[in-house]
């Protein structure tokens, strides 16, 4: 190694103690690696060392001439895992191991960019060839169905908590959309005002462990009615909501869109709300994987995560939604008139009761996994009595939720992310602090445990 | 059928037609004209793979008979064996009877969500399904023809000093033959009615995935067509058969 070693101070040796890793963009030394592997693993050699002693340089440099290069590596392997390290940033670089991987969805709205990504480019783009999405019957099947897939953001979290499932750790590298649903009632509810007219309502949710389920609940207790004893909400795949609406079965359901558009397009109901009036830019579904398949194909994990990172970006523009709603109609995917698709995804439908309502954030696409989100997840799974005892609030959202993550490859895609994974959200008005979930429980009166 | 059968048999479809378009015009069920152009609109490109969730009836009838197939010839064939051993053994018959008789009358949908959560592959279930809707008719059917054959007929196998192989091909399995084949029968006849709702609650491609995948569409149209498809096939099906089993009950 060379003295007076100049090179680009990331690919500098950082366990030489005669070498500068400040950057001071001076000519290239012969002495730095040359080709793309060994540069990459000296890079991240030199973040973690210059992590280590908090970026400054001099102390590294007599840490280094006391102990020599060897050992120095040795004792900081100890505290750092270095050759982890090393593995991981790789892999953003490595070959994937698994072209041909099964996307499941649910012929939703809400899985807009896990569906799109395939007509329109995204999985190829990322090196996944042969990707391709299937269509799951249910949300209890959906979790064997598949190596990546759609589901309720609360489903994961569930899974790994092993409530009402296997107990099997599942990961959200990324959600799939925001708002996007609606309560819908039918016809003859038309004078409707609030929660308190809805006593005695037969509801339909898709799944318990659902956004729906959970946003159902939380409007109806704001407005004073108890959703476990003064009204029933019964579990319903989407299309039969639709058909049990307009037999008469049910007074009205919260579900996904574009259902309850196809609601008002079968004249079986109106959209008396839209969910973003609830709580505007909550989480709706998530796209997730087994922490199992993502540790056994890391660079397949990556490439997927990015696809769906660039898909989700994509939709997220007003501008390209229509073309998004005639690549996702077909019977291949959504299995829906596009008229309908269209008017979800544009945000310029009719209500069922006349008026034109131009909503354009009606469901808007981000992917990012707020751990402050999971966190509410959690306040609400206990609030209604689906998860019992003392949880650990942000250690099972940060292992499921993985914002952190999300952060840094939306920042290295050249997408502006946010700096933190919590924040403050306001639910019909009220604050929700991230950091005191079991005082924000406190403060509901209306409640399960 | 006889000509006045063949006549009668068709005036009872032009009636039907005309009851089905009295009563579905005006209302929003689909009329026999709807379905029919729906059903033109399918069967004019059956063969057609527009991806993995939308492919050509033709297709979709494929999968559907080739899981049938074979998840009936697996459990025909533990279900043979396992009747000709209960049917020889009276005592053990006795003992497990009251088992069989829980265990077929469970409906094999009934099965799925127990399986999926142990096996976690859906085509794997669909399979089991398929399995457990064919073992038990055949079983019990089996069981009870070997426990009713003649005496005569195993005291001359015991005479010739016939090995076990050579007495089950020779003349257990001739012998209970026409129960055997009863038996078989109904087992198809119930697999082919466990199948669709099996499909349809999987996702598994087929003809249930297709009234499914319709019915999140709400098509009626569609579901209508399916429904005669999921008829026409299973009469198909059954002909088949039977002419299958007339000739091995010939050969006895």
């Amino acid at each position: 190694m060379s003295q007076n070693h100049t090179g680009p101070a990331s690919l500098a040796d950082p366990f030489s103690a005669s070498t500068r890793l400040v950057h001071d963009h001076a000519a290239v030394s012969s002495s730095s690696p040359v080709d793309g592997e060994s540069a990459m693993l000296r890079a991240v050699e030199s973040s973690v060392v210059r992590r280590i002693f908090g970026g400054n340089d001099v102390s590294r440099r007599t840490f280094m001439k006391m102990l020599g290069a060897s050992s120095a590596m040795a004792v900081i392997n100890s505290v750092f895992p270095l050759e982890a390290a090393k593995a991981m940033a790789l892999d953003a670089i490595g070959p994937i191991e698994k072209k041909d991987v099964r996307i499941g969805f649910m012929p939703l709205t809400c899985g807009t960019p896990i569906v799109m990504a395939h007509p329109m480019g995204f999985y190829k783009k990322y090196g996944l060839t042969e990707a391709q999405p299937y269509k799951a019957s249910g949300w209890a099947m959906i979790r064997d169905w598949a190596d990546y897939t759609q589901m309720l953001a609360p489903m994961p979290i569930a899974m790994t908590l092993g409530l009402g499932s296997p107990k099997i750790p599942f990961l959200t590298p990324a959600l799939e959309n925001v708002n996007g649903q609606a309560i819908t009632l039918r016809m003859d509810h038309k004078d409707v005002r609030s929660a308190k007219d809805m006593k005695g309502f037969v509801f339909a949710v898709p799944f318990d462990y659902s956004m729906h389920n959970l946003l159902l609940r939380y409007y109806l207790a704001e407005g004073g009615v108890n959703p476990d004893t003064e009204v029933q909400i019964r579990i319903l795949p989407p299309p039969e909501m639709v058909a049990n609406l307009k037999a008469g079965n049910i007074d009205g359901f919260l579900s996904p869109d574009p259902f309850n558009q196809r609601a008002v397009y079968e004249k079986a109901g109106f959209i008396f709300m839209l969910t973003r009036d609830i709580w505007p830019g909550h989480p709706c579904c998530a796209f997730t994987a087994s922490k199992k398949f993502a540790e056994e194909a890391p660079n397949t994990f990556k490439a997927i995560f990015r696809a769906i990172i660039d898909a989700t970006m994509f939709s997220s523009n007003p501008d390209n939604r229509k073309d998004i709603a005639r690549a996702i109609a077909p019977r291949n995917y959504l299995n829906q008139p596009v008229e309908v698709v269209e008017q979800v995804l544009t945000g310029q439908f009719p209500d069922g009761l006349g008026n034109m309502c131009h909503v354009p954030e009606r469901i808007d696409f981000d992917p990012f996994p707020w751990d402050s989100m999971a966190v509410w997840i959690l306040s609400q799974l206990k609030r209604w009595g689906y998860l019992k005892g003392d949880v650990d609030y942000r250690g099972i959202a940060e292992q499921v939720f993985l914002a952190a993550d999300c952060a840094s490859v939306m920042k290295e895609m050249g997408f502006k992310a946010p700096d933190t994974t919590y924040r403050k959200h306001v639910i019909m008005g009220k604050e929700f602090d991230p950091d005191k979930p079991e005082e924000y429980l406190a403060g509901f009166t209306i409640r399960k445990a | 059928m006889n000509s006045k059968s063949f006549t009668i048999c068709m005036l009872f479809a032009v009636l039907f037609l005309a009851l089905w378009q009295l009563l579905a015009q005006g209302s929003e069920m689909p009329t026999p004209g709807q379905v029919a152009v729906v059903s033109l609109d399918f069967l004019r490109e059956p063969f057609y793979d527009a991806g993995p969730n939308d492919k050509g009836i033709a297709i979709l009838v494929g999968y559907s008979l080739l899981r049938l197939m074979s998840g009936f010839a697996l459990a025909s064939v533990v279900a043979v064996v396992l009747g000709v051993i209960l049917g020889r053994c009276p005592t053990l018959f006795a003992a497990v009877n009251p088992y069989i008789q829980i265990l077929r009358s469970i409906s094999p949908i009934a099965w799925m969500p127990l399986l999926l959560y142990s096996v976690k592959d859906s085509e794997m279930t669909a399979f089991f399904v398929i399995f457990m809707a064919s073992l038990w008719p055949t079983l019990a059917n089996t069981a009870f023809g070997v426990n009713n054959i003649r005496k005569e007929y195993l005291n001359v196998a015991a005479i010739l000093q016939m090995k076990p192989l050579e007495k089950f091909f020779k003349v257990i399995l001739p012998a209970a033959g026409p129960a055997i084949v009863a038996g078989l029968k109904i087992s198809m006849g119930s697999t082919w009615v466990a199948l669709i709702p099996a499909e349809a609650l999987l996702g598994s491609l087929g003809l249930g995935y297709f009234v499914w995948n319709e019915w999140n569409n709400l098509s009626l149209p569609s579901v209508i067509f399916a429904i005669l498809t999921i008829g026409v096939v299973g009469v198909a099906v059954d002909w088949l058969f039977s002419r299958l089993a007339r000739r091995l009950a010939y050969s006895d």
